[in-house]
């Protein structure tokens, strides 16, 4: 799961996958990435082991069908993402 | 709030002129998937740029393939409201998403392309995809 450091132009409107340091995993629609934040569209968020799936577990099945919106918007603090990709990049089981 | 018609016409057009039948309202919809025998696509198409614009072509150019979905449908999401909704009831518990193409076989979903799997590709990457999951879920069966 390779890393993208590309600004908005790169991510702008692209479903990403914004893995955190914590337990967090957000898969939403990339409206902008900077030094501070990741604002997502339309996002979903897991927990690792929320429902007995891992993040990775949770990600895959993203992957492969896609996420249900729970949050027109979020901000995440860019010194909590541990990585941002695209879902797309992603190969579903 | 639906777009203003004449900006999602062009974009209609592209797949009605090559025979996709357009699905308008959710009878519409309902008649499409009436017949619960051989293959069917519905094609959820969207004005968004970035994945759509890539969609359509990649539509175009697996309907050149000789193994094809013997129906092939399409609702427009933000302008065709009813159609689309009613398009995704028989998704099943597949989230929403546009542009996106589902695949039916014997009225049951079988195979489906969430935007995702559009944004960043380009037509051929997306026919390609289509291509291959004709030749999976299109091929007629034959009686043993």
């Amino acid at each position: 799961m390779g890393t993208f450091h590309h600004g908005r132009s790169e991510l702008h409107g692209i479903t990403v996958v914004v893995d955190t340091r914590g337990p967090k995993v957000f898969v939403g629609r990339c409206d902008d990435l900077d030094e501070h934040e990741v604002i997502l569209l339309d996002a979903d968020v897991h927990e690792d082991g929320a429902n007995g799936r891992s993040k990775n577990d949770w990600v895959r099945e993203a992957a492969r069908w896609g996420v249900w919106k729970k949050m027109d918007r979020v901000v995440i603090p860019r010194a909590e993402v541990a990585s941002v990709v695209r879902l797309g990049d992603i190969a579903a089981d | 709030m639906p777009y203003d018609p004449r900006l999602v016409q062009p974009m209609r057009e592209e797949l009605t002129e090559i025979g996709v039948q357009e699905l308008r309202t959710s009878a519409d919809v309902d008649a499409f998937m009436a017949s619960k025998t051989g293959s069917a696509m519905i094609v959820v198409n969207s004005v968004c740029g970035c994945a759509a614009g890539k969609a359509r072509p990649g539509v175009r150019l697996a309907l050149e393939s000789t193994i094809r979905p013997d129906r092939i449908g399409t609702v427009f999401a933000g302008q065709d409201l009813d159609a689309t909704a009613r398009a995704r009831e028989f998704f099943g518990q597949v989230p929403p998403s546009s542009p996106s193409i589902a695949l039916f076989r014997d009225g049951q979903i079988v195979h489906f392309v969430p935007r995702h799997m559009i944004e960043g590709r380009d037509a051929l990457a997306v026919a390609n995809g289509l291509v291959k999951a004709f030749n999976k879920y299109c091929t007629p069966t034959t009686a043993n």
